[in-house]
Formats: structure tokens, C-alpha cells, sequence
């Protein structure tokens, strides 16, 4: 094994985590506005927000992919760049699961919480800032570390269609050139596992941690 | 703006769409068997085997689930065939399907199992029951039955995940449109074709589950009422 292959790994995976770390950021932001329309009191945005939850649930990742690499084209753009493609097409996806995700925290806050916070005169922000997100934040922190996980492994498939290089696309292009599926793919696997299993324990450890009233 | 949709010959391969759509159900159909199965026998080691079983089935799914199903298939197809070992594609990529979503499938199980109360196994027993039978109709069924929409929810992410297994030569559904676009170069519309097919198939696998619920769970039919 060369050292060469290693490095081309390690800066696959550094690709990794900067998308990863952008979706988490954008696909946060977006997932939370989700979250908020699908509480809407106006029955459209809630319909909405539903609407957008389903779809970007029932189509695969790679198709969101396609969709974010040839639409821009239409609207005009010379080219799209790799990373701002697969950025946008998991964002996408993250945030119809994060928006499911917060929604069902944000409606398991206990219902009294949201009418005493009404008769206190808090205005709808406010309500929603000083009495709802607290509570929901603690409730919803485990899930959400969880799906972190599912972000990171999701990256893995954006080289195929919008070509941009990260940890599974330099791990195949080594494989190409040595040969070596168990040994490189292997090499691919542990370091996923580096960035994913510390989360999942993490996640579960949050979960015993404020489940403590049901136990 | 002058972009002129055109759907028409995106659509004159339905043949090939169909064939490919095809394809990824009874790709589906194969990994939700089997990996359910391979799912629930390791729940069942993971809940009540010996120790250096748990330790084994809790290391695969903690492997499984901590690494992405492309990497595993490259890992598991092209790694079986530089040993030698060369499937067909199709087998090679269901086998890569269970031994994913059987991980997953061993967590949902071993919720459900560990779900059911002591006393229930405890009265089961004084009523006679054999070991067979308890585990069978007190352990198994009531578990299953509890987990049953997350299982669903298992499964058609595991219909729509398999769109990546195009990646190691497959011709399902996703594979297949990418011949479409060679051949239309309509790349857009073939994704929304797409996207519309892979909604289309969601809706079926979920009716298609929800039926098959209301058939295997005959107490929830009648009474209308979850576990």
C-alpha cells in the first residue's frame, strides 16, 4: 500500500466532511423553516410544508441530485460546481427529514406549555423562543445527532451524478488503479466509521440521558 | 428563459423505465425477505443468544450502520470477485442489500422483542405454552407487530437506497435512465420522470405494506387499536 493512496483517502474524506458540514448547516436552516410551516396556522403552509416533507422523502437522494445539477442549467447558469450541487441537493434532503423530525419535537412539547405561554401574553415569537424551543431543543437533540449519521453516509453517492470527489468516489478511483476492493474499500469503510460511529454513540448516550422520566 | 420541456421522448423509453422500475421491486422484494429474516434471527441472538453472539451481532450492525451502502457494495461485489468468487449481479447486489438492512432490521426487531413485558412470557408459560409457541405467538408476533410502521419505513428507504446500486452495474430503475439520458440527452426531464416514477413506487410499497399489515395482523383489523 502506498502512502500516495492513504493521502488521496484522508483528503476523500476531507471532501466528506466539508459537505457534510455544509449540509448540516443549510439543511438545518431549511429543515427548521420546514418544521415552523408545517405548525403554520395557515392551512396552506402547513399543506405546504407536507407536501414538500412527502416528496422529498419518497424520491432518492441521487434524483434530488439530478434535479439540483440540470435545473440550475434551465435557469440560465453556465455551469453548476460539484460541491454547490450536492450541497444544495442534500440540504434538500436533510431538511424534509429534519423538518419531520423537529415537527414531531415541536408538537411533543406538552400541550398545556403552549396555551400557558398564550395566557401569559407572550407574543408567537416570543412564545416560541422563550417556552417552546427550550423544551423541544432537549427533545429533539437526539434524534437529530442521529441523522448526522445518515448525512455523512449519504455523501458517499455524490460523485455519481454530479461528480464531486469525495472519500467513496477516491477510494474507487484507487480500486481502479490496484485492485485492492477489500483492502482500499476497507480502508474507505473505517474511516466512515471514524466519523460516523462516535456520533451514533453519542446520539444513543443523549437518549438514556434525557429519557430519565421514562425510565 | 426559452428552456422548452420535453417530456415526449423521455417518455417514448417507457419500456425501459418500466423494465428498470421492475427491476428495483423485486431487488426490493428479495433484500426485504431475506434481510428481515437475517434481521429478526439477530435480534433474537442479540436478545436471548450467548454472549459471544451478542458480541458479534452487535459489532455487525454497529459496522453496518456506521458506513454507507455504496462503500459496502464496492467492499462486498467487487471484493468477492477479486477472490474469484464472481456472482451474478443481481444476487451480488441483494446479498449486499441484506446484509445491509438486516442491521437495520436486527435494531427495530430487538426494540420490539425487548418491548414485550417479562410477565407476559412468565404467564404464557404457566398456561403451558411450549418454548416454540411462546416465543412464536407471546414474542415474536406482538413485537413485530409493534415495530411494524418503522419497519415500513425500513423498507422503502431500502427501495429507494437501492437507486445507488446502479453504481456497481445493476439495470434497476436509476441505472436504466441513465441510458435514457445518453440517448435523449433530456437530462432534467429524465430526473423528473424519474422522481415521479420513485414516488409512484413509494405509494405501492406503502399500500402494499399497509395490506399486507391488515392481512398478518388480524387483531389490529378488528379492533382498530395499535398494541
Amino acid at each position: 500500500m502506498q502512502p500516495l493512496y492513504l493521502l488521496s483517502l484522508l483528503n476523500g474524506m476531507f471532501g466528506t466532511i466539508t459537505l457534510s458540514l455544509l449540509t448540516i448547516l443549510c439543511g438545518g436552516v431549511a429543515g427548521f423553516v420546514i418544521a415552523l410551516a408545517r405548525i403554520s396556522p395557515l392551512r396552506t403552509v402547513a399543506m405546504a410544508a407536507i407536501a414538500y416533507i412527502q416528496i422529498f422523502q419518497g424520491i432518492p437522494l441521487l434524483v434530488q441530485m439530478g434535479l439540483a445539477y440540470f435545473g440550475p442549467l434551465l435557469l440560465g447558469f453556465d455551469s453548476v460546481p460539484p460541491l454547490a450541487a450536492a450541497t444544495l441537493a442534500m440540504s434538500v434532503f436533510a431538511s424534509a427529514y429534519l423538518g419531520q423530525i423537529w415537527y414531531g419535537c415541536l408538537i411533543s412539547v406538552a400541550k398545556p406549555q403552549w396555551e400557558a405561554a398564550e395566557c401569559l401574553g407572550l407574543s408567537r415569537w416570543q412564545r416560541m423562543r422563550r417556552v417552546i424551543l427550550p423544551q423541544a431543543v432537549r427533545i429533539a437533540t437526539p434524534a437529530t445527532v442521529g441523522f448526522l449519521v445518515i448525512i455523512v453516509k449519504n455523501t458517499s453517492v455524490s460523485s455519481m451524478v454530479v461528480g464531486y470527489h469525495e472519500l467513496t468516489y477516491n477510494a474507487k478511483v484507487i480500486n481502479n488503479a490496484t485492485f485492492e476492493p477489500f483492502l482500499y474499500f476497507g480502508l474507505a469503510g473505517l474511516l466512515y466509521f471514524l466519523i460516523c460511529y462516535p456520533l451514533s454513540v453519542q446520539s444513543r448516550r443523549l437518549e438514556r440521558k434525557f429519557n430519565v422520566g421514562n425510565r | 428563459m426559452a428552456y422548452e420541456f420535453d417530456f415526449g421522448s423521455v417518455l417514448a423509453s417507457w419500456p425501459m423505465l418500466l423494465q428498470g422500475a421492475w427491476t428495483t421491486l423485486v431487488l426490493t422484494f428479495w433484500a426485504t425477505l431475506a434481510g428481515f429474516t437475517v434481521g429478526t434471527l439477530c435480534a433474537v441472538a442479540r436478545t436471548s443468544g450467548p454472549r459471544w453472539l451478542r458480541l458479534v451481532v452487535g459489532g455487525y450492525v454497529e459496522v453496518v450502520r456506521n458506513t454507507p451502502l455504496l462503500i459496502q457494495a464496492y467492499f462486498l461485489i467487487f471484493g468477492l470477485a477479486s477472490i474469484g468468487a464472481r456472482l451474478p449481479i443481481m444476487l451480488g447486489v441483494v446479498i449486499a442489500m441484506v446484509v445491509n438492512i438486516g442491521s437495520y432490521t436486527t435494531e427495530v426487531m430487538r426494540a420490539g422483542i425487548e418491548s414485550i413485558k417479562r410477565g407476559q412470557i412468565e404467564a404464557a408459560g404457566c398456561l403451558g405454552l411450549s418454548k416454540a409457541q411462546i416465543f412464536l405467538h407471546v414474542v415474536l408476533r406482538p413485537a413485530m407487530e409493534r415495530v411494524y410502521p418503522s419497519l415500513v419505513s425500513l423498507y422503502v428507504l431500502l427501495m429507494l437506497g437501492s437507486s445507488v446500486l446502479s453504481a456497481v452495474g445493476v439495470e434497476e430503475l436509476f441505472g436504466v435512465s441513465n441510458r435514457v439520458q445518453s440517448l435523449t440527452y433530456r437530462n432534467f426531464e429524465v430526473f423528473i420522470v424519474l422522481g415521479a416514477i420513485y414516488l409512484a413506487l413509494t405509494l405501492l410499497l406503502r399500500g402494499s405494506f399497509w395490506v399486507l399489515g391488515q392481512l398478518i395482523f388480524p387483531r389490529r383489523r378488528k379492533l382498530g387499536t395499535a398494541l
